[in-house]
């Protein structure tokens, strides 16, 4: 389990990464927290040429937190975003979801933005990006584009971006008032991925009445599954949605796979249980936004 | 008194220097060496058709590339089959590089040597081997169908085939026993694989003195001496030409005792042929594919009793999978169908067992060692009798315990020592009665309808077992007086984590009247003491404990003979008390240890302050007599050797309280109480940590646990993301009592501890599911998704 022969670039400025990027073209591999590619590159399952470490990029470890949402830059540990009471107070799910991520020590080096980019189905930070309706920031010598969440997430670990472009940064758009999120999985072991999960978002009306209901389902699809769920709500208060109704219209919308974990079929039964959870969750944390008002 | 630490809750002495980053692990010496890597069968059968190296030559500080082809002697036969027995007529082993044909995903082909393990897989990469494909066997029924075979000359798969059987009383035979009872059962139970998985893995390295002639090895392994002897001949050298390190061990859990493995002696062998130090340390992909797994099998139970739960008849069939090879003989399935007895005498049994071959990782002994197999059968057989008959669970084991007025008690069978299986102490219904006071047995049914009217599912389970522990057939301890006043002991079987430099040293500073910091313990090192069998089957207290506390006692005998002659005064009025030699009652009357140390040995050059010292008394030698008199030996030492009759049988009781989720089938184990009996205790701290770990294994077993194959021998989930070993998170708190049932078949009264914990959780969890569930559990490991589809088939 050791990596075969790499050529390493250590820049220290965003613009260097770019040049190494672009200079590297396909071959190029950007190595941020590493907490998935090292063991892919010790496990000789990516065998880049090029690896350039944005470790020295200082300018990308940022948390901007602003009423209408937080930016997080791409050298942003999983740990410094969780802790930021800022970004807390402006999308508590950022937090809600990052608990779940893996162990203390991986979200110490892991980050989110490189959580995004590796874009597996079953992570977290996927998950809320698409529910929030999110972005990514691309840049590549010469250039930026920013990509929707919806856009961004192309298949499993497959992402938007492309050879010489660098995720600089991620966007989390705030939600409405009277909004309130949560996040619940089921993992085999405390922070292993998740059999199935997802996060949630609720906004009630004037009468807290749910007027909005959203999740995004993870290990359930190729890529974060988000599903609109107002209907199912029938505009009705928490407690007395029809929430069987519910867990069924969510089962209704994905396909997930079975694998040496869980089944598909309880996958599916799961999911629906989940979002049960989470959207009462989201509705409760909601009623107190509401409340606070 | 502060030098009886017998039976003290003292500290590990060597956790300082394992938590703090101190311990000298494989990995951590000969940072020069070269290293070794292999090229390993990507396929589960396939026949080698050719090897081309030649890519590979072309990387810079590639040093060597061996195939079967390139081994000389010895070296190019099978590897040793460790512990033949009459039944196992088909014993194989693998060669230590694949000759013509690999049997397993994971089996090494080529050794690679290279300045480091970098270009050492890079050049691995890069070595091409053409396969041509033969039929994979996986799945034990499969196999035991015979149609595909895992080695041409094993017809129907089957290594071994084994019956024992024990008639009742009144002379019924088993089926006979059960066809004639009031009531009978017949179900199957599955088993899952899984392994021992050690956070470190197995590693070797060689350093070749070729001045001297001489081969020094440390290994990662449970035995060192016998690493030794294996390494001396298959390498053609002397014997005392080689030297076994164990350094420290970063668990073992029984795959490590299994020896030689290929690496250990193919890089002994590269390190001599080339002259240079070399290394491998196993990586955890590899360890998975490459090393051994254990637990699985396939049971098929009939059972007869009678209205009072008395089991009159028991029969049962094994299919036990036992992967590609047999290096280590049938023990497994042996001690299956011997220790799932338990703590109950019952009417008549019979046990067959057939051991087969598949195209998997080979099947060795892991923590429990067949055990938990054994005991998972009974435990759920006696749960069925008592679900059938509407009995209390612990009713029925009660009525079917042997008596603590019954022992020595003879089951009847042949145990794995090839001894008669003959339990030596016991008191298993003061065992039952502690555990149920400890988890509230008798009080749990109103916890349950409390919970259930919080609409909560809870259950309770228990699970019984006895373990013979200390086998033989020896081991030897060893033990040094110096001058200075420290006491050194060694002994030949090693440490893997267990804490033998704490409770060795405590029955030494206890025998030997000294303080414990005085002491100091050596153990799997062949330079310091080269007779040992090793560390496995519950055994290092027992059999190094006892060896020790002998060879303490000859030096004990010894220094108070010579302080009797120093002091004037009679040997049988001396005590020893914080490392000085005293006439009891009369403290002024006294020498130091140390002081004695210095008399034993004739040839005093004043070194030291002791030695100078020690000619104020005077001499111990008659003008008349040898300096060193007949039967004398210079110095303050000892060395004994501890070898039972047979083994000594700890016994256990645990139980469960568990919660399912009726929702997502998640599994919650709210208690978990242990009431535990080894004997004497030693050290009861280091006795609950040895529990602690074996239920944290056991639940992994229970819950988390299996080696995934599918049907081309591909091992799906070779890794710790998807090999859910469980984490702190998943393992409750484990309370425990400890009864204390002396062995009388040792000086200490000792039994062992070591594997205890591991063994009865898959049935004590299976239990309480059963129970919270009402729904029958017949296999292990269990999964929320598992759980989730018997509600399903219940329900539909």
């Amino acid at each position: 389990m050791k990596p075969p022969p790499f050529e390493y670039h250590a820049p220290v400025s965003v613009d260097e990464a770019l040049a190494a990027l672009a200079e590297t073209g396909p071959h190029g591999k950007v190595l941020a927290g590493g907490q998935s590619l090292i063991p892919l590159l010790n496990m000789r399952l990516a065998a880049p040429s090029h690896l350039v470490d944005i470790n020295r990029v200082g300018e990308l470890n940022t948390i901007a937190a602003r009423p209408g949402g937080v930016r997080v830059g791409a050298l942003a540990r999983h740990a410094a975003v969780e802790r930021s009471a800022e970004a807390a107070a402006v999308l508590p799910l950022l937090r809600q979801a990052l608990a779940l991520v893996a162990h203390p020590v991986i979200r110490n080096r892991g980050t989110v933005v490189g959580s995004l980019v590796h874009a597996d189905p079953s992570a977290e930070m996927p998950a809320v990006l698409a529910l929030l309706g999110g972005s990514v920031r691309l840049a590549r010598l010469g250039g930026e584009r920013e990509v929707a969440a919806a856009d961004f997430f192309t298949g499993p670990m497959e992402s938007a971006v492309e050879p010489g472009e660098l995720a600089v940064s991620a966007f989390f758009p705030a939600p409405p008032p009277r909004s309130g999120t949560a996040f619940q999985e089921v993992a085999r072991r405390h922070g292993d991925y998740a059999v199935a999960g997802m996060a949630a978002l609720v906004t009630l009306d004037e009468d807290l009445r749910i007027a909005a209901a959203r999740v995004a389902c993870v290990s359930v699809g190729p890529a974060p599954v988000v599903i609109d769920l107002s209907d199912a709500c029938d505009r009705r208060p928490a407690a007395s949605v029809p929430w069987d109704a519910v867990a069924a219209a969510v089962r209704d919308r994905i396909d997930p796979d079975g694998d040496i974990h869980a089944t598909a079929e309880y996958r599916r039964h799961l999911t629906g249980v989940l979002a049960v959870r989470a959207l009462k969750d989201a509705a409760r944390n909601a009623g107190t936004e509401a409340a606070d008002e | 008194m502060t030098t009886k630490l017998f039976g003290e809750p003292v500290q590990r002495r060597e956790d300082a220097r394992l938590v703090t980053g101190q311990g000298r692990y494989l990995d951590d010496l000969g940072p020069g060496a070269l290293a070794a890597a292999f090229v390993r069968s990507p396929h589960a059968h396939a026949r080698i058709k050719d090897i081309d190296v030649s890519a590979a030559l072309d990387v810079e500080g590639l040093v060597a590339v061996y195939t079967w082809e390139d081994l000389p002697g010895a070296l190019a036969e099978p590897l040793p089959l460790l512990i033949p027995h009459p039944a196992l007529t088909h014993g194989r082993t693998a060669y230590p590089l694949a000759k013509d044909i690999v049997r397993h995903v994971g089996e090494p082909v080529v050794m690679v040597v290279a300045a480091d393990r970098y270009l050492a897989e890079d050049a691995c990469a890069l070595i091409e081997v053409e396969y041509e494909f033969l039929k994979p066997v996986v799945g034990v029924e499969e196999a035991a169908q015979g149609v595909h075979l895992v080695h041409e000359d094993v017809p129907g798969n089957v290594g071994a085939h084994l019956v024992q059987e024990v008639p009742s009383r009144e002379g019924r035979s088993a089926a006979e026993a059960i066809d004639a009872a009031p009531n009978r059962l017949e179900f199957r139970l599955d088993i899952e694989r899984s392994a021992s998985m050690p956070l470190e893995g197995r590693g070797v390295y060689a350093r070749w003195d070729a001045d001297d002639g001489s081969l020094r090895v440390y290994s990662s392994t449970q035995t060192s001496t016998s690493v030794r002897m294996a390494v001396a001949a298959k390498l053609g050298l002397p014997l005392p030409k080689v030297e076994v390190i164990a350094p420290d061990v970063g668990g073992g859990f029984g795959v490590k005792i299994v020896h030689p493995w290929p690496e250990e002696i193919l890089v002994p062998w590269a390190a001599r042929t080339l002259g240079r130090e070399v290394k491998w340390t196993e990586d955890r992909r590899e360890h998975f594919v490459s090393s051994a797994h254990e637990r699985a099998q396939v049971q098929h139970v009939r059972v007869g009793f009678d209205d009072e739960g008395h089991v009159l008849g028991l029969d049962v069939t094994i299919l036990h999978d036992h992967g590609a090879y047999t290096p280590y003989g049938i023990i497994v399935p042996i001690i299956t169908s011997t220790q799932l007895l338990g703590p109950y005498k019952i009417g008549a049994y019979r046990v067959e067992f057939s051991s087969i071959y598949t195209n998997t990782v080979q099947v060795t002994p892991y923590r429990g060692a067949g055990r938990p197999q054994g005991v998972f059968c009974m435990e759920r057989t006696l749960d069925r009798v008592a679900a059938y008959l509407g009995k209390d669970r612990t009713e029925v084991r009660a009525a079917n315990f042997i008596g603590p007025d019954e022992f020595p008690y003879d089951q009847g069978l042949i145990f794995q020592d090839g001894r008669p299986l003959v339990y030596d102490s016991g008191n298993y219904p003061e065992s039952l009665r502690m555990l149920k006071e400890l988890i509230g047995w008798d009080s749990f049914p109103e916890m349950k309808a409390r919970a259930a009217a919080e609409g909560r599912r809870i259950g309770i389970g228990i699970g019984c077992y006895v373990e013979g522990t200390g086998v033989g057939p020896y081991e030897g301890g060893h033990v040094q007086v110096t001058s200075d006043g420290r006491v050194h002991v060694s002994t030949g079987l090693t440490s893997q984590g267990q804490g033998h430099e704490t409770v060795f040293a405590q029955i030494a500073a206890t025998e030997l009247g000294v303080p414990i910091e005085r002491v100091s313990v050596v153990t799997g090192d062949t330079r310091r003491f080269g007779y040992a069998v090793g560390t496995f089957a519950s055994r290092a207290a027992v059999m190094s404990g006892n060896a020790i506390a002998l060879a303490c006692r000859k030096v004990r005998e010894k220094a108070l003979r010579i302080a009797a002659d120093a002091l004037e005064a009679d040997p049988r009025d001396l005590e020893i008390t914080d490392g000085i030699v005293h006439v009891a009652g009369t403290p002024s009357a006294s020498i130091p240890l140390a002081t004695v140390a210095v008399l034993s040995n004739p040839l005093r050059y004043a070194f030291d302050e002791e030695t100078k010292r020690a000619t104020q008394f005077s001499g111990t030698s008659a003008p008349d007599r040898p300096p060193v008199d007949e039967g004398e030996e210079p110095g303050l030492e000892g060395r004994d050797y501890y070898s039972p009759i047979r083994s000594t049988f700890a016994s256990g009781m645990h139980a469960a309280i568990v919660e399912t989720d009726p929702e997502t089938a998640e599994i919650t184990i709210l208690r978990y109480a242990v009431v535990h009996d080894c004997g004497k205790l030693i050290n009861p701290m280091i006795v609950e940590g040895q529990i602690h770990g074996g239920v944290a294994q056991g639940v992994g077993g229970a819950l988390y646990e299996k080696m995934v194959y599918d049907e081309h021998g591909q091992l799906l989930n070779a890794s710790f993301m998807d090999f859910l070993m469980p984490y702190a998170t998943e393992v409750p708190r484990i309370e425990t009592a400890h009864l204390e049932t002396p062995s009388p078949l040792n000086p200490l009264g000792v039994k062992g501890a070591g594997e205890a914990g591991v063994i009865p959780v898959s049935a004590v969890i299976a239990s309480a599911i059963e129970d919270a569930e009402g729904i029958p559990i017949d296999r292990m490991p269990i999964s929320p998704s598992d759980l989730h589809t018997l509600r399903l088939r219940l329900a539909g």
